[in-house]
């Protein structure tokens, strides 16, 4: 899942400036897991910042929609019954995805509630960690399922490097060093032979560095 | 008659675990024991059930200060309901810091379903913090649902 955080309240406060009637759109996909931009959150965030702005002495009036995910036109359609006229500006709880969404489809500010952090998974209940670097071209079956491009922090590919020690990263005692995992892991499977292959330079093109990505998928397009 | 304002009486609202704070407040009561009038009691199974939303909620109505009062430490009957209160009363707090409420108007209690004379003491020693601190700060600038005008008046004297 995409894994974000909320901004502070302040910040938030801070960014919506003087409004007086804002929609709250909460997304039930990823931040709904994570904790940062479902349903109950939407509560918090409205609820605080309506009290923020009653104490500086204004009204702030909210509007709380969640949908089912903001990253999909047809439910970002179901919030056209909620923009009216009146309403100031649309905080949005989603990822950069969902805020992007909405503004691109409503004639309306949006101002983003979270910060999108990475693509990652629950460790335990209120506990994230990064687990894919979206590189594009995924080598996952040759390092035993441990990704070296985001788990390692240079990325490189045929690890580990000098600053492996005792299994820990240089970078801070707190990573695990995904060459020592990966190492491991290939030795319980009885595959290390597949370290003995050296891995080419990665075609990074595949990755951010060839520009925004597309995915088509001509067999389901509609039209 | 004097002129002089009536002194702030602060609305206080209790969430109380059934299984520890409620029973002692009970306790509290069939012991003719004295706390004031001021704090609201709130019955919740657990205080496991805590929820920021409704914390916020309570003070967004005009509660003055809040708190939770859940078993002792260790002896929660569903085993951690209010070790996790705890936690998320902690981040109501930093919450309520950010708003500019105060997470001093927030506070959680540990105490058994025996504690009667606890209970009178937290309600007393809570109600009294409240006092000092002075009225919701929210209070100078809005109205509350359900609220008298007088009673506002009052409060910002």
């Amino acid at each position: 899942m995409i894994v974000a955080e909320a901004k502070p309240l302040e910040e938030i406060a801070d960014l919506l400036g003087e409004v007086r009637k804002i929609l709250v759109v909460g997304c039930g996909g990823c931040v709904t897991v994570c904790l940062a931009g479902g349903e109950k959150e939407v509560g918090i965030i409205a609820a605080a910042l309506r009290m923020m702005y009653k104490k500086n002495g204004k009204e702030l009036e909210t509007l709380e929609v969640t949908l089912t995910r903001q990253c999909d036109p047809e439910y970002v359609e179901m919030l056209e019954k909620y923009i009216t006229d009146d309403v100031d500006c649309i905080l949005s709880l989603a990822c950069g995805v969902g805020v992007q969404f909405l503004a691109e489809r409503y004639n309306k500010w949006v101002v983003p509630a979270l910060n999108t952090k990475f693509a990652g998974g629950t460790i335990e209940h209120g506990v994230w960690e990064e687990r894919c670097g979206l590189c594009g071209e995924c080598i996952l079956h040759k390092t035993g399922g441990i990704c070296p491009i985001i788990r390692c922090s240079k990325s490189i590919l045929n690890g580990p490097c000098g600053g492996s020690q005792n299994g820990r990263c240089e970078v801070n005692k707190d990573i695990p060093c995904a060459w020592q995992l990966i190492y491991d892991r290939l030795k319980a499977l009885n595959k290390l032979e597949l370290l003995l292959e050296i891995q080419p330079p990665k075609d990074w093109s595949k990755a951010r560095d060839g520009g925004p990505r597309k995915v088509v998928r001509e067999d389901v397009r509609i039209e | 008659m004097s002129n002089s304002p009536a002194p702030f009486e602060p609305k206080i609202v209790a969430f109380c675990c059934y299984y520890c704070a409620y029973a002692a407040a009970d306790l509290a009561g069939s012991m003719r024991l004295q706390y004031p009038a001021n704090v609201r009691l709130i019955e919740m199974p657990c205080t496991g059930k805590t929820d920021v939303r409704v914390l916020l909620e309570a003070f967004e109505n005009g509660a003055d200060g809040v708190y939770v009062a859940g078993c002792l430490e260790g002896d929660c009957h569903f085993l951690k309901g209010n070790i996790r209160a705890k936690k998320r009363v902690q981040y109501a707090k930093k919450l309520l810091d950010e708003i500019g409420i105060g997470g001093e108007r927030l506070e959680m209690f540990n105490l058994s379903g025996s504690m009667g004379p606890r209970f009178a003491e937290i309600a007393q020693e809570f109600t009294e913090k409240i006092r000092k601190l002075g009225p919701n700060p929210l209070k100078k600038t809005g109205t509350f649902p359900g609220e008298m005008p007088e009673e506002r008046v009052a409060h910002d004297k």
